[in-house]
């Protein structure tokens, strides 16, 4: 290796090197943060694009100068340098990634340990051991995310648990269940730095529950419970996206998450209750639904029935008005009554 | 250079020995292995236009944000398919089928594949079952994803569509399966006299390590589609969980074939690469044994990684730590055979003309799909990538820069030794770097997609992703373009391109020692193996000492 080599060396290094370092920490990749585990997951993934970014260069640099540097002359007919191997090189490129990987795999582990068993909340509550820290990475861990939950709702006698919200996916829509209440709607409202756990089930098919601003994504199945569990840590309205194929309006499987203050989440309770109690919607909705959809969602675009679901779902679910309706539509759309949903909520799927 | 090629006795002037097939027996029950080889080549090659004209509809369809140009049902058949097309039936068969029939009775200096009629059967196997499942379009096509998960595809209204794409995965895995046998027996029991497993050519051990995977993994499929079909037409209810059945061991059975599928679809074109980096860089392969034994790595450890594809499924905690760990140690071996890449393109004469440009296109896109693989091999990771547009970004990195890459490269190396003409080399340029702005332009903002939270297989997606789409869209009409030099490069010059002669890149492997194209059963006597097949710059001690102008 002659002497200009090592030069382009050095140089490639101490600038791919910094380059890396800097973008892992800027990239600007991932959208907002707005629960525990998506910080620890942030980390995670700009210490793996780090050494993603930081290895790709070097691969490029090194392919783009051989071409430059080795590029066959013109009237050069004889061959390279017949090197067959070098025993210290392969040991290098065979020892640093089997390095790097464990130590991925390490970090990985730690991070789902975190998000998946070693549950901040049950940390100096007073709680029973409630969740399984088989790991024993919860003490290390828990410090850096205690902070976080310390916003709770006080007015919440149950604020210690995880606030059990029930969840069923179907055709094209979401169902979110209030435990010890009969609220069903279609777009979720969870108190922030309360821990949420969401169990999810499936009446038809499989789909997947998914908030990007959380990281987070379970399949829900049918004929199988699943649960997902996290800590809202911003305040605001984001996505919950079906991740996995579920039919023709796949696309349109969307509803909300509404993260509250503890006042206005309880606000939101009461309202819906009070709703629940004055409208005796169940039988009312129904009967309603074709007429109310004809009026209100047929625009000067000419669309079809199916198409309508699939709008309303995407935009017309945060509408406070809008969710009853969306579900009954779909119900309906479904042959399924007011009764049969309501029968289906806490239980295992009915299919 | 001054190399010592192995010359059969008797083999008099390449005119005298010409006897290339018609074209009549192209479209016979030929047992030649060549003539298979090319028809495996050019018949998945229909496909993988067909598979394209899809790709170039969905990206169409995704142009905008609502879902206005097809409807939502056929837009799900249109990735189905195009994902189903281009995994069963162009690039696995292209490159186990093709590549391998072609070159390794040539390479291994045998005469003929073990199983000549199995052989020509497995092929015959294939132009069906494409136009059974292409034929689904007229009535409805599977809709339900080339993944095919229940109880969607047992609910699906599609069902004679999802009956027939059962059908056809079912027959196309048989092929699959009756080449993998000839390729095993061929490499094992056929090699010519004196070349030791050690002396073949790499493309011979990536073969054999694909179709280990093959005989192992795809009996798996076969079992799932059977059961999958039992429980679409008969009512039976293993995957129905209204019946007591459980959609997640389909699971199970569909990735232990499918995610050895994509080693299947790579490890051959890990071949392909280490056969034309030292022919055009006019190099030894670096650390022959090291790429050899990370092929059959890779192949185990393959086979152990399938549950990564359902770390959101309802699968229990330490499976997806044991397969996590299983995922991130591909990356070593993958790397070991990348860096062994790498070091023989440096200090080489690099002649940087289709087949390497091609080459090199290869190792820089499929390194891109290999780090964002070890990125998503993290179960943390992943549970937010998984089903995103950050997976189709991944493994179109893996499949197209990859195998797609490779499958261009080879055919640039070998066309010569097909045809008896070269390609054009111009257009072969502009073919390249059509491919190559094309496929980034198209793939590499899909990772942002996916990150930023735009779910896979939608129709219809969040307006605010709609600036990144276009650029997909655009780069993915770049791509469909990019295929036309190539077409038409290929067909005039087959019908009247430049003679090429036995070895226009004086390669030492057998295949350049007999006559191009080669006539039947190969050699007019036995090959005689005189050189290692990179023997490159051994007397280089002689040509050193020659005065360089």
């Amino acid at each position: 290796m002659n002497k200009s080599t090592v030069i382009a060396i050095i140089v490639g290094l101490g600038l791919i090197i910094p380059a890396s370092l800097w973008y892992g920490q800027h990239n600007g990749l991932l959208p907002l943060a707005a629960a525990t585990e998506a910080d620890l997951y942030d980390g995670l993934f700009n210490s793996l694009l780090t050494i993603a970014v930081a290895i790709f260069l070097i691969v490029q640099a090194i392919l783009i100068y051989s071409i430059v540097k080795f590029r066959r002359r013109k009237g050069d007919n004889i061959d390279g340098m017949a090197i067959h191997d070098n025993f210290l090189l392969e040991i290098i490129w065979t020892a640093v990634p089997t390095v790097l990987v464990i130590w991925v795999g390490i970090y990985s582990f730690d991070v789902y340990s975190v998000m998946q068993n070693g549950r901040p909340m049950s940390m100096g509550m007073g709680m029973p051991a409630m969740t399984h820290n088989h790991l024993g990475m919860e003490a290390a861990n828990a410090d850096t995310l205690i902070s976080e939950t310390s916003s709770k709702s006080d007015s919440d006698p149950q604020n210690t648990e995880p606030l059990n919200i029930d969840v069923q996916g179907m055709q094209f829509a979401w169902i979110f269940s209030y435990p010890n209440t009969e609220i069903q709607t279609s777009e979720l409202h969870v108190p922030i730095g309360r821990e949420i756990k969401l169990n999810l089930s499936a009446i038809d098919v499989i789909h997947a529950f998914w908030v990007p601003q959380f990281r987070l994504k379970q399949d829900t199945i049918p004929g199988m419970a699943t649960s997902i569990q996290f800590t809202p840590n911003v305040l605001g309205t984001y996505p919950i996206v079906c991740a996995e194929l579920c039919g023709s309006y796949h696309g349109g499987m969307r509803a909300e998450i509404f993260v509250e203050t503890p006042e206005e989440y309880q606000a939101w309770l009461v309202q819906e209750q009070e709703d629940l109690a004055s409208a005796k919607i169940n039988g009312a909705i129904a009967s309603n639904t074709s007429k109310e959809i004809t009026s209100k969602e047929i625009t000067s675009k000419e669309i079809t029935s199916k198409e309508i679901t699939s709008k309303e779902i995407s935009n017309k679910v945060h509408s406070q008005m809008g969710h009853k309706l969306i579900l009954a539509a779909q119900a309906q759309k479904m042959g399924i009554d007011a009764e049969m949903i309501k029968g289906l909520n806490h239980t295992a799927p009915h299919i | 250079m001054t190399q010592v090629i192995a010359q059969a006795p008797g083999a008099g002037s390449a005119e005298a020995n010409k006897i290339s097939p018609k074209w009549r027996e192209y479209f016979s029950f030929s047992l030649d292995h060549k003539v298979i080889g090319i028809q495996y080549l050019v018949t998945t090659f229909f496909f993988y236009l067909v598979g394209g004209a899809l790709a170039s509809l969905i990206r169409a369809e995704l142009a905008t944000p609502d879902s206005d140009l097809v409807p939502p049902e056929l837009y799900n058949g249109l990735f189905t398919i195009h994902g189903t097309v281009m995994i069963f039936l162009w690039i696995v068969p292209a490159v186990t089928g093709g590549f391998g029939n072609y070159l390794i009775p040539l390479m291994i200096g045998a005469r003929d594949m073990a199983f000549p009629k199995l052989n020509a059967a497995a092929f015959w196997m294939i132009p069906p079952a494409g136009v059974l499942l292409i034929s689904s379009f007229f009535y409805g096509p599977s809709s339900t994803g080339w993944t095919a998960y229940p109880p969607l595809s047992i609910l699906t209204d599609q069902h004679v569509g999802q009956a027939v794409w059962i059908a056809s995965i079912i027959i196309l895995g048989t092929s699959s399966i009756l080449g993998a046998v000839n390729f095993v027996v061929t490499i094992l029991s056929m090699r010519m006299p004196g070349m030791g497993m050690f002396d073949m050519p790499l493309i011979c051990w990536a073969i054999l390590s694909a179709s280990g995977l093959v005989l192992i993994a795809t009996p798996v499929l076969a079992g799932a589609m059977i059961l999958l079909g039992f429980d679409l037409l008969a009512g039976t209810a293993f995957f129905n969980p209204t019946g007591g059945g459980n959609p997640v061991i389909y699971q199970h059975l569909f990735w232990f074939y499918s995610h050895p599928a994509v080693y299947v679809m790579i490890l051959p074109i890990f071949g392909v690469i280490s056969e034309i980096l030292p022919v055009h860089s006019r190099k030894p392969i670096f650390g022959y044994k090291a790429i050899a034994y990370s092929s059959i790595i890779i192949c185990v450890l393959g086979l152990v990684v399938w549950a990564h594809h359902m770390f959101t499924s309802g699968t229990p905690n330490w499976l997806r730590m044991f397969f996590m760990i299983a995922t991130l140690l591909v990356a070593v071996p993958t790397g070991i055979k990348v860096f062994s890449w790498i070091a023989t393109l440096w200090g080489g004469k690099l002649r940087l003309e289709s087949p390497l440009l091609f080459a090199i296109g290869f190792i820089s896109m499929f390194v891109v799909g290999g780090l964002s693989g070890v990125m998503l091999g993290s179960v943390p990771v992943d549970i937010h990538l998984h089903d995103t547009y950050f997976i189709v970004a991944h493994f179109h990195y893996v499949l197209f820069g990859g195998s797609v890459f490779g499958i261009y490269a080879g055919i640039y190396h070998w066309f010569p030794k097909m045809t008896g003409k070269m390609l054009n080399e111009f257009w072969g340029k502009v073919h390249f770097f059509l491919t190559f702005v094309g496929f980034n332009l198209c793939f590499l903002p899909m990772h942002i997609l996916g990150l930023q939270g735009m779910p896979r297989r939608v129709a219809q997606y969040d307006p605010q992703f709609a600036p990144i789409n276009v650029i997909c869209t655009i780069g993915a009409f770049l791509l469909a373009i990019s295929t036309f030099p190539f077409l038409f490069n290929v067909i005039f010059s087959w019908i009247k391109g430049e003679k090429a002669g036995d070895n226009p890149w004086n390669g030492l492997t057998l295949e350049w020692t007999t006559s191009s194209p080669p006539i039947v059963e190969n050699w007019h006597g036995d090959p005689v193996l005189l050189t290692g097949p990179y023997d490159y710059g051994m007397d280089s001690d002689q040509v050193m000492t020659q005065p360089t102008q």
